[in-house]
């Protein structure tokens, strides 16, 4: 295809191309742009969480009246009962807090009495010797909390477990050189022995300023004595719905003295999961939404540039048809217009989008761009380039050659 | 002459009705997205203190041990109860007050009313004249009872209608905490945007049902709720907050003028040398002082994915209207024929200029009404969200011009070069044709 004349052709029509190929710049920059921040969000959509998520609920509930420390245990107790006893519960314990819960306890974790040299920050988590069964976490070490050693804390106590359960990756940090079983960890002034390693169990905090210590938890044999609590129930398989009903049932007819709010008092974690990222969701969604309509509205500006190109040239066309180029060569004629106007947006574009993303990557401490999603927004406006004037062009090789004699 | 040339533009635009809707269509959507987006952040940054935010400053000092210093490091976002107190008596301001929050029991006298938790500020007695809190009922307590730990409540509009069905309750009793207190104000309408004073428990969260002074909270051991943050042997534990290394209050102080707040700087920084040489704080003297603003920008109370969407929507925006300039030029360029003969006629390049500006003006003003539309669904969409200040995102009259000035100055804009360009056209060439 001889490049040379087009290239003379678009000297005519400077303020169109520029146009064109200014927007198919900005558009491959944002898209591109936009693709990451999607991917990105995605990505944490689907962060696993360590648990069982698929057949567990978490219940909300929460003390009318005011009971004291002995009528909170006794009561929690009760309930702990009741829901076992419901159909289709296999499993089930009380907790302050549970993975996507967005709000819980953190410590610092050292080798030493000395809190001010902690090596990190630990999310912790409430449990009792049910609690590795029901959240189905896999012990890779060590044994399982005793009922024995599971203390009782109230608002004025103090956390200091003799005995704790940490997750690998808190293990290896902790220990790199040697197993970490047997021996202690200090959350407290007290030292923690480490009596078990669970192989993955995420902190509860989604936001990514926690993302640092996501993974370094620990179990602590306590259940806490506060007017909210958390059950989380493990449901036998293909019954979460049926139980997700039965157990606030249960619990009312067990007990009426309490709230478990009827909006979000019971969840499944897929509830759960869903409203720990809902911000990000909607995000993903907005800027999916705003990629299309931009695409098409380039594609559409396209469309509308080249028809009247080809309107205003029909006279040039019928002349070439009259001299003998092909419908072909036509319609190869405007392909390869809008590709060289293309390529020079998509390099404009390029220069761009990595522009953009240094500034947001500032502004907003995203990643630094991933280069497949330049080459993928690329090849995408590329594509939607040629198939925007695709109609147009066809258009033009229709012109008959008698054009040619016609005045207009 | 602005009837016709309305006129010739409308029928233009009539004529390739498909080139229109696009040009409309693009404008619309880049309009409605932008100001959607733009409107949440206009309501997300607004000042909380119209005419006041400017003069209230918030001192920070940094009481830590040295462990994890690093020169430069910005001091705790609270003070503890010594550095507290010790500001507050020292009386360097027109206004300061110091305060934290907590949800406190309410037992209802009425018996078809269950106790509930109330939001509850604890607080001195300044907080009321230096935030300018207007008041339906009575008024505020003063420093006498903020001394004597008096049992004395002020209370929202909203929860004056709950409890007291709205009559003036100012006298009435209220039990909080297994304790009488004496009513003595109702709030008049007041929602500061975002929550600055303490941003701890959401900046755009629900307001307190209920103020009492802060001696009075701590003498009824009542719980506190926000953020605690300890260091060294500091636990935490609530009855001994007092003593503890912990931060965990707010203080606010009102400086009217730009001598007295140089006077308060350094006032602190002395404060803080004090501190310092007394060995009480074991890092280098820093302070802070910021006023609301300062401190809102500080704390990057805005989120930053509303801004990020702000900026993707004016990206949008720009690209709609690259697309508009395109399908405009290729409009006007069309019709250099017609340009032509009006040329001959005796029309001035002027004229011609003014009639083209006037057919994009016309689809500037289209699209800005579908934006407008548009950006109405997609503030219910967006309050249509959990997040706590969904609800706060409304259209207001400022926005809503904003948003027509936008559009209909953006597609003017748009159609500069195009109509620049069609008007330049040598007449004699498109007759000839």
């Amino acid at each position: 295809m001889q490049i040379k004349p087009i290239l003379a052709a678009l000297r005519h029509h400077k303020a169109g191309t520029l146009l064109i190929a200014a927007q198919i710049a900005l558009t491959l920059a944002i898209v591109c742009n936009a693709l990451f921040i999607i991917h990105a969000r995605l990505v944490r959509l689907h962060q696993p969480s360590g648990i069982d998520e698929a057949s567990l609920l978490v219940i909300g509930n929460q003390w009318a009246g005011k009971p004291g420390s002995d009528q909170m245990a006794s009561l929690m107790a009760a309930d702990l009962d009741t829901l076992r006893k419901v159909p289709g519960v296999a499993n089930v314990y009380a907790t302050n807090t549970f993975p996507l819960g967005n709000g819980g306890m953190a410590l610092g974790v050292s080798h030493s009495p000395d809190k001010l040299k902690s090596v990190t920050t630990s999310g912790i988590y409430f449990a009792d010797e049910n609690a590795l069964a029901t959240l189905g976490l896999k012990l890779v070490e060590g044994r399982n909390f005793r009922p024995d050693e599971i203390g009782q804390l109230d608002r004025q106590g103090y956390v200091k477990p003799d005995v704790v359960i940490i997750t690998r990756a808190l293990a290896a940090l902790m220990f790199p050189q040697r197993s970490a079983i047997g021996q202690p960890i200090y959350i407290s002034a007290k030292p923690s022995i480490v009596i078990g390693i669970v192989d993955e169990l995420r902190t509860p905090w989604v936001d990514t300023s926690f993302a640092k210590w996501a993974d370094y938890s620990t179990l602590i044999p306590y259940r806490e004595l506060t007017p909210i609590v958390q059950y989380i129930v493990r449901v036998q398989p293909g019954q979460l719905d049926e139980v997700m009903h039965r157990v606030r049932a249960a619990l009312y007819a067990a007990n009426r003295l309490r709230v478990i709010s009827p909006k979000d008092g019971v969840r499944s974690f897929a509830q759960v999961r869903e409203q720990a990222y809902r911000d990000d969701r909607g995000m993903a969604i907005l800027m999916s939404g705003i990629s299309v309509i931009l695409l098409l509205i380039t594609g559409a500006g396209i469309v509308g540039l080249t028809s009247f190109w080809v309107g205003q040239r029909r006279k040039q066309i019928g002349v070439r048809r009259a001299l003998g180029a092909t419908r072909h060569d036509i319609l190869s004629y405007f392909l390869t217009e809008n590709l060289l106007i293309a390529v020079g947006g998509v390099v404009l574009g390029g220069v761009l989008a990595i522009g953009l993303n240094l500034w947001l990557m500032k502004q907003f401490e995203l990643d630094r761009l991933a280069p497949g999603y330049l080459l993928a927004g690329v090849v995408t406006l590329l594509l939607l380039g040629q198939g925007a004037v695709l109609a147009p062009a066809l258009r033009a090789s229709r012109v008959p050659p008698v054009e040619a004699t016609r005045s207009i | 002459m602005f009837g016709y040339y309305l006129d010739l533009a409308v029928r233009s635009l009539r004529r390739s009705k498909v080139l229109t809707a696009l040009m409309v269509l693009a404008v619309a959507l880049g309009i409605g997205a932008c100001m959607t987006t733009l409107t949440v952040l206009h309501v997300l940054s607004g000042d909380p203190l119209p005419g006041r935010s400017g003069s209230l400053y918030f001192p920070q000092l940094d009481p830590r041990d040295t462990v994890g210093y690093v020169p430069g490091i910005e001091p705790p976002e609270q003070l503890t109860w010594i550095d507290g107190m010790n500001l507050l008596r020292a009386k360097r301001a027109t206004h300061q007050a110091l305060m934290t929050g907590g949800m406190v029991p309410l037992q209802p006298a009425q018996t078809n009313l269950d106790p509930f938790h109330a939001n509850g500020r604890y607080t001195t007695a300044d907080f009321f004249p230096m935030f300018g809190v207007p008041f339906h009922y009575g008024s505020g307590w003063s420093s006498a009872e903020d001394d004597s730990k008096a049992r004395v409540v002020v209370i929202s509009t909203a929860l004056n209608d709950k409890l007291f069905g709205g009559q003036n309750s100012v006298g009435k009793t209220l039990r909080l905490q297994e304790a009488d207190f004496r009513v003595i104000g109702v709030l008049g309408d007041w929602r500061p945007d975002p929550h600055f004073y303490d941003l701890n428990m959401g900046a755009y969260a629900d307001y307190e049902e209920v103020y009492l002074p802060l001696s009075t909270s701590r003498d009824l051991h009542m719980e506190h709720d926000g953020s605690v943050d300890c260091w060294g042997d500091g636990g935490g534990e609530q009855a001994k907050l007092e003593q503890s290394t912990c931060t965990w209050m707010q203080f606010w102080v009102q400086l009217d003028t730009p001598a007295s707040v140089a006077d308060y700087r350094s006032f602190l920084q002395h404060y803080a040398e004090d501190q310092h040489a007394s060995g009480r704080f074991a890092r280098p003297p820093t302070m802070r002082l910021r006023n609301v603003p300062q401190w809102l920008e500080y704390k990057q109370v805005v989120p930053s994915d509303t801004r990020l969407q702000a900026w993707l929507a004016m990206g949008f925006l720009l690209v709609c209207l690259i697309n508009t300039v395109g399908l405009m030029l290729a409009k006007f360029m069309r019709r250099a024929g017609e340009l032509g003969v009006r040329r001959a006629l005796g029309a001035s390049r002027r004229a011609l200029f003014g009639q083209l500006l006037l057919e994009s003006g016309v689809v500037g003003f289209v699209g800005g009404v579908l934006g407008l539309l548009l950006a109405l669904l997609g503030l219910w969409l967006v309050r249509q969200q959990p997040s706590d200040y969904a609800k706060l995102a409304h259209m207001d009259s400022a926005m809503l011009l904003t948003t027509f000035a936008i559009a209909v100055l953006a597609t003017m804009l748009a159609g500069l070069l195009p109509a620049w360009r069609a008007c330049h056209i040598a007449p004699a060439l498109q007759l000839k044709a």
